[in-house]
């Protein structure tokens, strides 16, 4: 809400014709949800200190942004950090109070353009997310800023509840007034995780146009603009947000934190996943399939490449999900043929289903593990009691594997969501009680690279129904 | 000429063009009941005799003719119908819906008909088109019955068709609905004599043997008072006096103290005694040689008895069903061959299993219908319900029990076999185990997905139908599934509350006076205060032991309780937590010898469960206390950079600082308000669980209690474990009298003046109506500091509360109405042991509605 710029410039008070604002004057500009203040708490030839303050009305934010913020949580809307911060509000008032500076003109003193001053900025509260300590640098430090960093503490009484996402952020450089306040632009709001409210197309422009000369050289320059345009905006997913008690819901926001290496590996695992399913589908000889749990769709995608599928079918809880892949599939795009082979719709694995009947082969690619134990009974008679389909293909993570892992120890699981993981002996124990108890004939097989003793990231069990 | 059709029939009119058939159609029936094909080439084409159009036309005639024969409505087709293939669809179109199919003939003079086309400048088809109808017409006449129409009326001439005024509705012979009962049903008895003898007496008949006459048989039976006895067939074979059971109930239904449907085996004794050939096994050998020395002229009153039984009743305004072999809803009610078939011996895949016997189909299972079933056919070791239906066969004559069935009381009364008299084939208690789930419970153990998707109107009890809107029931799906608890233990949800109505002082946003004035202009007189706890709202189901989880809930190792959040998760993340928790309670609810006093071994209480910091940490950190962090690590550098203006001589900085001083404050009352409801929790100890409503115990949802009934229980509840539980203060408001009304809202202030949260505002009965209908069944009033909370850190600062107070409660008013309607009929259906998709309907429903968009800070 407030962000200080300090200059040691010999006389400082030049500060005022750089910015067009008079030293001893308080000014205010609107803003579409309240106002900015400029005005100066210093003002001396050695050190002169210009204040940005934001006053942000709390009420005309929630009401003209109901749909806008978004941390999973309803009454997050209400009671928001929003006017404390600093964030894309900031940008926007940044923009509005210091225009002339930014295009890099100055009536009085044009010669001070293009001179490096020694700047010292202060902002009191910036929002920034999980590993926000090395953004902040990462953002910063290429451009040559010092930077120093405080943690804010979530709360004096509750010392165990740790730090909270808010941090004292002071900049030191020398550098010119209008390369600065285009770094203050483009960087502030890329700290926040939070949607940003002035997000709209000729964003795009906005930031080419502060970037320049700058952004393009930046080594963190994908990650910058990725997280500028930070677009989480989503109708569908307020319904659940209801009844998400605060808690989070996984999968909406995606984390734009960059990705680790664990998480790469993740993401190539899950990829070999898919073909080896993929490819045991086709070996089955099915012609209509249908995958369980079937997210976004990746393995549908891999499945309607191969003529043999006549009928491709994929079920998941989450409607959300479910648009999303009708997203990636181009759904609506493609011919009355092609749409005649795909089937999506919402289903739960825990209620008995018409709809799961009469397939040949049935993909659980790495679902039962979001089930909780108790729940899985009803999962094993939905599917191999009722639906009872020729063959199901079945993956879920190996337990044994998880200390292969960055920061994960045998005690944890590989994802917030995950109820249970089982070893490579509890896997196949279930999947043979399985086999026998409705009549499949099974086989289990690791899947990706084996290590000694603990076996391969993920495992498989093949189940064809009759002896 | 009188026509007769029954009440549900496909009447197909039969005439060449021209014949008439659409105006006697619309003199005779409804207009909705007619069914033209001209109007249907019309819907398809514009024009009502465009002939290429005709297949068109039909596919929309039978489609429309096919729903409303699925819903019991009687349908006319007027269409020529002169060729046998076009009448042969109908017919197959009756038989799909088992309703029967009548024709009625126009059969007149070509000359009439073609005049009439002639005057008709639509219809300039040559007169050669009516002489070939004629001629298919006069073909077809003779063949009809054998067609199957069940009914055949032929008008010979214009002044036959003119003659019939009124076409009489007839109602079917199973139609008993204005028989209410109550009923003693009777099932299988197999000439099992001293058996049935015995139940009648137990039930309270008097059987008393006179001479026969013309009207019975040798007995003349008393029912006990307005009751009636109700025979599910299967009266003879196997047993050792099938003639003195038949002289029995054929004396009962004689003297109309007893209905009786056949049984496939009376059916077979039927037709051996008309002389048909049928084998004589299956114990119809027995039977037959019991009548050997029988008067012919009792086998003939036997066989025409027997041969005079309706497949099936319904009784009591639709309400019950008897068949032998049960029925399904769409056979109901309805006469086909196909009915008659079921309700004699049910349904049967084809396949024989392990014993040689035909695998029967269980149509029990899937049984959706309202009205209860009653049968037999099938011997099991107990009569159980199942989805509505049940099979009181107990196997008498195998040596289990002759069982009947009070209606409605839904008791069961037994006679144990006297003996084995026949061994059966499949031994009757196989499967038999200690704790063994029951039937419905089996059933339950799946939910199907049919029964929760889509757009769902649900029945209440409380305010009759509640629509779930599909969009609601797809988020509700997703957090049912992904994130709920056992559907089995999920027997309510609480309803969410409206505040009260805006405060017309200005410094409050909330003040009890609307509170209060809400009930008050409703005129309720009687009203309790109890204040609201800042925790999380707990819903808590505890068995006395875990064999009550298994026969109650049907629930298995999953401990004897659960304790859950407002959406149906489990409370608490650490299961070893939640067992010691659960066990603190129960054994809370024992020391207090709460199981004997309520009679019952189970509970379900409704219940706030502090700190809020326990389950929702969280929400604190990440939302709370962030907030608090974000503006104390701002706010006092404004103050200062403001401060150093204004003493730099900045005088327009004092405004502002003015009002950065009053956010300042705002955000230290803020955190302290919620800091107020934080406390770190170690053990089961540090928990305080607050119970304001015992809302159902075994056989009671204590809905038709007083909320003082609930405190003072709930008091003695907490006498057993002063550590844990916690008992609510509470005031009693008589809101005739004005210092009663004040003392409230001095109570409410002392209250929030401390912290509270604030009240919540009952009727003092649970389910109050006013003129308007249904009241809210509570209406909360939050204190001041609490509201920071919700309304944002500055809410009351000045220029923000007025903004505020314009907040509009309808929707959520109507939101908490049919939430709360939902929660009690769920209680309602577990506690009367309706299958657990009825219950779970209603769970289903009320998470679905809470998906609604209504302002959340409400």
């Amino acid at each position: 809400m407030i962000l200080n710029i300090t200059t040691t410039h010999k006389p400082a008070t030049d500060l005022g014709y750089l910015l067009h604002k008079h030293p001893d004057k308080f000014q205010t500009f609107d803003l579409s949800v309240g106002k900015a203040h400029v005005f100066y708490p210093e003002k001396g030839e050695d050190k002169t200190t210009i204040s940005l303050l934001l006053d942000i009305d709390p009420i005309d934010m929630v009401r003209g942004a109901r749909n806008l913020g978004g941390d999973g949580f309803a009454l997050g809307h209400y009671v928001n950090d929003r006017p404390y911060v600093a964030s894309s509000f900031m940008s926007v008032a940044l923009s509005k109070a210091f225009s002339s500076a930014m295009n890099g003109k100055c009536k009085e003193k044009p010669e001070l353009v293009d001179v490096k001053l020694p700047f010292k900025v202060s902002i009191a509260s910036i929002p920034a997310p999980k590993g926000g300590e090395i953004l902040i640098r990462k953002f910063f430090e290429p451009l040559g800023y010092k930077v120093e960093l405080k943690r804010h503490i979530l709360d004096a009484k509750f010392p165990e509840w740790g730090d909270s996402n808010y941090f004292l952020l002071k900049l030191e450089h020398t550098i010119t007034t209008k390369e600065l306040l285009s770094h203050l632009y483009v960087l502030i709001p890329t700290l926040d995780n939070d949607k940003h409210y002035f997000v709209s197309e000729n964003e795009i422009e906005k930031l080419l146009q502060k970037g320049e000369g700058w952004l393009k050289d930046h080594p963190e320059r994908e990650q910058i603009i990725r997280r500028y345009l930070i677009n989480l905006n989503s109708l569908s997913r307020q319904a659940l947000e209801r009844l998400s008690e605060g808690e989070e819901i996984e999968n909406f926001i995606a984390d734009p934190v960059e990705k680790t290496a664990t998480e790469k590996k993740k993401e190539t695992l899950h990829d070999k996943r898919i073909k080896l399913v993929a490819e045991k589908l086709v070996e089955s000889g099915a012609a209509r399939v249908l995958d369980l749990g079937c997210g976004e769709g990746k393995l549908i995608r891999q499945l309607l490449k191969q003529k043999q599928f006549t009928e491709i079918a994929g079920m998941d809880v989450s409607y959300n999900e479910l648009l999303k892949a009708k997203e990636r599939l181009h759904f609506d795009e493609m011919s009355p043929k092609q749409k005649e082979r795909i089937n999506l719709f919402q289903g739960s694995l825990t209620y008995r289903d018409k709809r799961l009947d009469g397939f040949d082969a049935v993909a659980v690619v790495e679902v039962i593990e979001h089930l909780d134990l108790n729940r899985l009974k009803s999962f094993e008679r939905v599917l191999f009691e009722f639906a009872k389909p020729k063959t199901v293909i079945l993956t879920t993570p190996n337990k044994e594997y998880n200390v292969m892992w960055e920061k994960l120890d045998a005690e944890n699981m590989r994802h917030d969501d995950h109820r249970f993981e089982w070893t490579r002996n509890e896997f196949a124990e279930w999947a043979n009680r399985i086999g026998k108890s409705y009549n499949y004939n099974v086989e289990t097989f690791p899947i990706g690279d084996v290590e000694e003793n603990i076996g391969a990231p993920s495992q498989m069990a093949i189940f064809k129904y009759g002896n | 000429m009188e026509i007769k059709v029954p009440e549900l029939s496909l009447v197909v009119l039969i005439g060449v063009s021209g014949s008439g058939k659409s105006s006697f159609a619309k003199k005779l029936f409804k207009r909705t009941e007619i069914l033209s094909s001209d109007e249907c080439r019309a819907l398809v084409s514009d024009d009502e005799n465009n002939q290429a159009s005709t297949n068109d036309a039909f596919d929309v005639l039978y489609y429309v003719a096919g729903k409303r024969l699925k819903n019991g409505l009687l349908t006319v087709v007027d269409a020529t119908n002169v060729q046998k293939e076009s009448r042969k669809g109908l017919i197959e179109l009756a038989r799909t819906y088992h309703c029967l199919p009548v024709a009625i003939v126009l059969d007149l003079s070509e000359k009439v008909c073609e005049e009439r086309n002639l005057s008709r400048p639509d219809r300039n088809f040559g007169g050669h088109v009516i002489r070939q109808q004629n001629q298919q017409l006069k073909k077809s006449i003779r063949g009809l019955k054998d067609e199957g129409f069940r009914q055949i009326y032929i008008l010979k001439s214009l002044e036959e068709v003119d003659s019939v005024l009124e076409i009489k509705r007839e109602k079917l012979y199973n139609d008993k609905k204005c028989e209410t009962g109550p009923f003693d049903i009777v099932g299988d008895v197999h000439g099992c004599f001293d058996e049935l003898q015995e139940l009648l007496s137990k039930l309270g008949y008097t059987i008393n043997q006179v001479e026969v006459t013309d009207k019975n048989f040798g007995f003349n039976v008393i029912a006990p008072k307005s009751r009636k006895a109700i025979f599910v067939g299967d009266l003879v074979d196997r047993g050792p006096d099938s003639p003195s059971v038949l002289r029995l109930v054929m004396s009962m239904v004689n003297s109309g103290v007893a209905f009786c449907v056949p049984g496939n085996h009376d059916l077979k004794l039927q037709k051996y005694l008309n002389g048909k050939q049928v084998q004589l096994k299956h114990g119809l050998e027995v039977t037959v040689q019991q009548l050997e020395n029988e008067t012919s002229e009792f086998k003939k009153s036997v066989e025409q008895f027997l041969y005079s039984l309706i497949s099936h009743y319904v009784f009591d305004d639709g309400r019950l069903v008897v068949a032998h072999a049960g029925l399904k809803e769409e056979m109901q009610g309805r006469g086909s061959g196909a009915v008659r078939s079921f309700c004699m011996y049910g349904e049967t895949t084809g396949e024989i299993d392990e014993f040689g016997l035909p695998v029967r189909h269980n149509w029990a299972k899937e049984y959706r219908g309202k009205a209860k079933v009653v049968y037999g056919h099938t011997p099991v070791p107990e009569a159980e319900w199942l989805n509505r239906t049940i099979d009181i066969d107990t196997g008498c004559v195998f040596g289990g029990k002759l069982t009947a069935l009070r209606y409605p009381e839904e008791e069961l009364v037994s006679v144990k076999a006297k003996r084995v008299y026949c061994e059966p084939i499949k031994p009757l208690d196989f499967n038999e185990s200690e704790y063994k789930l029951s039937s419905q419970q089996e059933y339950d153990d799946l939910l199907n997905i049919e029964d929760v998707t889509g757009k769902r109107i649900v029945q209440t009890r409380l305010r009759n139908n509640i629509t779930i809107r599909e969009e609601n029931s797809i988020a509700a799906l997703e957090v049912m599934s992904r994130f709920a608890i056992n559907p089995k233990w999920l027997i309510y949800l609480p309803p969410t509350m409206s505040p009260c109505a805006t405060s017309e002082l200005p410094e409050f946003l909330e003040h009890p006076a609307q509170a209060l004035n809400y009930y008050k202009k409703r005129g309720v007189e009687k009203i309790i205060c109890e204040e609201k706890h800042m925790g999380s709202r707990a819903v808590l189901v505890i068995c006395k032991d875990e064999a009550t989880a298994i026969k109650r809930f049907g629930i298995e190792n999953e401990g004897n309780g659960v304790c859950y959040t407002r959406t149906g998760r489990n409370f608490f993340n650490d299961s070893e937590i939640e067992k010691a928790f659960i066990a603190r309670v129960n054994q809370c609810l024992t020391n207090t010898n709460f199981w004997d006093k309520f009679n019952t071994d189970w509970v379900c209480l409704d219940a706030e469960l502090m700190p809020w910091s326990a389950k929702a940490q969280a929400l604190l950190k990440d939302q709370y206390a962030s907030v608090g962090s974000a503006a104390g690590g701002a706010l006092p550098v404004v103050e200062q950079a403001l401060q150093m203006a204004l003493y730099r001589g900045v005088k327009d900085a004092l405004p502002s600082l003015e009002k950065f001083v009053i956010k300042n404050k705002a955000i230290d009352k803020y955190v302290k308000a919620y800091q107020n409801y934080c406390w770190t929790v170690e053990s089961i100890d540090d928990y305080k669980l607050a119970p304001f409503h015992i809302l159902a115990t075994e056989g009671e949802v204590h809905v038709d209690k007083t909320h003082e009934w609930h405190m003072t229980n709930i008091e003695e509840i907490c006498q057993g474990d002063f550590k844990l539980f916690m008992a609510t203060p509470y005031k009693i408001v008589d809101l005739k009298d004005q210092s009663s009304f004040d003392e409230a809202v001095q109570w409410w202030l002392d209250l929030t003046s401390k912290g509270g949260e604030g009240m919540v505002v009952k009727p003092y009965d649970f389910i109050a109506y006013g003129s308007d209908g249904l009241l809210q069944p509570a209406v909360k009033c939050r204190g001041s500091e609490y509201l920071r909370i919700i309304y944002g850190p500055e809410y009351d600062a000045p220029g923000n509360i007025d903004r505020l107070k314009n907040r509009g409660l309808s929707r959520k008013q109507s939101l908490a109405l049919r939430e709360f309607a939902l929660g009690v009929e769920g209680l309602e259906r577990f506690v009367n042991k309706e299958p657990l998709r009825r219950i779970h309907e209603s769970v289903f429903g009320i998470l679905a509605l809470e998906s609604e968009d209504v302002d959340p800070r409400l």
